[in-house]
């Protein structure tokens, strides 16, 4: 590595013709691959929602039509509740707090990690090869491509059934629960993060993963709209200690709601969704390098 | 070579890939391809080396090997000091590259965006960016097509665009896998002469691979024969000629007779080839032709002749064959 650098620094040599501005070494400021990567993405991201403005009724249809379906999945569950008084013993404002809170996250992680979903045909067609010659990394520049801003339709929808549920919820408050309502979107939306990650990870194996991958993501949110109490104790068990997504909204809102979680943790449990999340996202990223490594492009 | 400072280095250089084969329904076999079976040399800076070799010789797995995108089974890999694999974005300052095969441009933006991407990406100043730009836009012709999103670009526009895209951040090392394929004469000359010039004027060290020998001929001074991953040759192109035993080359005296003859027969030259009244006469590349057609105008009703170079296409076809 010294060695290397020491060499890099050399500059122009004797021997190379002298033309101002031709650089013997662009001299690249030394930066952290974690901002290098944020720098990265917020480019990419910048110029397609650019692209994406110059045709700016589109955009808002399209907006507005996401936003409009996932409006109607939820309408779905109101309209069941005209029927029912409870669902898993759950009255429809906590069925709408489980809902709203896990819509949003999902909707954030989507929003900004979305595209990875896609990354097996990239491995397979062999056009990751162009990402991995700029200087960006390659996480940023698979999660930034064809970054959609209509993804917002399902946050907003989420926000909106969560904002809704808040109000009507019987709830004694304590700034505690206060405060874990944000932190369970956000850790929410990280866990998923690290699930697509390790699902994206996954496509450099099997390049046709994207369905496993959003079984656990889209699959995954579709379950946490439902009370725990309705599932099965190995789901649970599942869900909670090996791929967490009890910990997107399920714990915390449990907390939040005062009810016993089924399989019998404490309620401070709840608070533990943003370690959860960071402890979540080592072996996905690691699961992520390995991936890269092993990208091997195509003969042609 | 000029003993310059060295730039690209290989050591022993392999990559091997694990390739599986459905044999029959069930069973599946594995089987390792070596795609690049130990090479070793080294570009100094300045230099245009041409990379050639047949199909599946291992040209751009050893250009993917030197750009990052893929990590070497074995041997050492320097390019500007830096291993590519292990610290590929900082490479990515250092190096420029241009498939043939596939854009490294936004396929739905109008080039211009891309370019802009690109500046804040490489973090290109903004005056040498601007000084770039008006050099490519001039010398590849790119003015009209700056407001066209690749994906409408024909095949030439679209490879002149991703010169221009792998030069703007002034690259020490630009890569070129096959920048040539399907261009029309037109837009080869235009791409060649834009080469010459870069290499000439900014002394950009350039390593290409192609399967069109004028490219070599008209660009580089050194060429490299691959293949089955190893290297055959490294050297003057002329030097090819006489390369791995092949007989020295010979020129081939080209001659339109007023009707058909059978073959003519003029000392220092041999008839190798009748067609209708045109006949092919080959003699030594190193023997002047003007004796050749004095002889054969006084002799024969001569109505039109040309001389042809030796043929390093043939020169190459001939040394590829002879390591089957
Ligand atoms: N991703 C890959 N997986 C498996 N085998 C590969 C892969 N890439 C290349 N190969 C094999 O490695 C060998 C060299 O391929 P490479 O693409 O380097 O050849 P090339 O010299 O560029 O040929 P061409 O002139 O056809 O472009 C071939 O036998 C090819 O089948
Ligand atoms: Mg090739």
């Amino acid at each position: 590595m010294a060695e290397a650098v020491a060499e890099a620094g050399a500059g122009v040599a004797p021997g190379a013709p002298e033309v101002p501005g031709v650089p013997g070494a662009p001299e690249v400021p030394e930066r952290s691959r974690a901002l290098e990567g944020v720098r990265g993405y917020g480019l990419i991201v910048a110029m397609w929602i650019r692209s994406t403005m110059t045709y700016r009724t589109s955009f808002f249809l399209a907006t507005f039509g996401n936003a409009t379906v996932q409006l109607l999945d939820f309408v779905a569950i109101y309209i069941m509740f005209s029927h029912v008084e409870a669902l898993g013993g759950f009255s429809l404002p906590e069925i709408a707090l489980l809902y709203g809170s896990c819509s949003a996250s999902l909707g954030l992680a989507d929003l900004l990690l979305g595209n990875t979903d896609r990354i097996g045909v990239r491995v397979r067609d062999g056009s990751l090869d162009t990402m991995l010659v700029r200087p960006v990394p390659l996480l940023a520049q698979v999660a930034a491509d064809r970054f959609a801003l209509r993804r917002l339709g399902r946050i907003v929808q989420g926000l909106g059934v969560l904002g809704w549920a808040v109000w009507a919820l019987d709830v004694a408050w304590t700034p505690g629960k206060v405060l874990l309502v944000p932190v369970m979107i956000l850790a929410g939306a990280a866990i998923f993060a690290a699930v697509m990650l390790a699902g994206a990870a996954f496509q450099f194996v099997a390049g046709d993963a994207a369905e496993v991958q959003n079984s656990f993501t889209y699959g995954g949110n579709t379950m946490l709209q439902y009370p725990p109490t309705v599932f099965g104790k190995d789901l649970l068990r599942g869900v909670t200690f090996i791929v967490p997504l009890a910990f997107v909204n399920w714990l915390p809102a449990l907390h939040v709601l005062g009810r016993p979680d089924p399989l019998g943790l404490p309620g401070w449990v709840g608070y533990l969704s943003p370690l959860v999340a960071f402890v979540a996202f080592l072996p996905a990223s690691l699961a992520w390098r390995a991936g890269v490594r092993s990208y091997r492009s195509t003969g042609s | 070579m000029g003993g310059g400072e060295v730039l690209i280095s290989l050591d022993g250089v392999e990559k091997v890939f694990d390739v599986r084969r459905r044999v029959s329904l069930m069973r599946r076999e594995k089987r390792q391809v070596r795609a690049v079976d130990g090479i070793s040399f080294e570009v100094a800076r300045g230099e245009m080396v041409g990379y050639i070799g047949p199909n599946g010789a291992g040209k751009s797995t050893t250009i993917k090997m030197l750009t990052g995108i893929l990590t070497p089974s074995g041997g050492r890999l320097r390019v500007a000091g830096i291993d590519p694999a292990r610290e590929r974005m900082r490479l990515a300052h250092r190096i420029g590259v241009v498939f043939g095969q596939r854009t490294t441009l936004w396929w739905d933006l109008p080039l211009k965006d891309s370019y802009g991407l690109m500046r804040r990406m490489y973090r290109i100043p903004a005056e040498r960016f601007a000084r770039n730009m008006e050099r490519c836009v001039e010398q590849l012709d790119l003015a009209e097509l700056l407001d066209v999103p690749v994906r409408q670009l024909s095949l030439g526009q679209r490879m002149r665009g991703d010169i221009a895209a792998a030069l703007l951040h002034d690259p020490d090392v630009l890569y070129l896998d096959e920048p040539t394929i399907g261009l029309d004469v037109v837009s080869k000359a235009k791409v060649r002469g834009f080469l010459r010039q870069l290499n000439g004027e900014l002394g950009t060290t350039v390593l290409l691979t192609t399967h069109d020998l004028q490219d070599i001929e008209q660009l580089c001074e050194r060429v490299m024969v691959i293949d089955h991953g190893r290297l055959m040759y490294d050297g003057p192109l002329r030097g090819l000629h006489t390369a791995g035993g092949v007989a020295e080359s010979e020129r081939t005296l080209v001659v339109d007779l007023e009707r058909e003859l059978p073959a003519i027969s003029v000392p220092g030259a041999r008839v190798v080839k009748v067609e209708g009244p045109r006949q092919w006469l080959a003699f030594p590349a190193g023997a002047s032709a003007a004796p050749l057609v004095a002889a054969v105008a006084a002799d024969y009703p001569l109505v039109d002749l040309s001389v042809r170079e030796p043929d390093i296409e043939d020169v190459i076809a001939r040394m590829y064959a002879g390591r089957g």
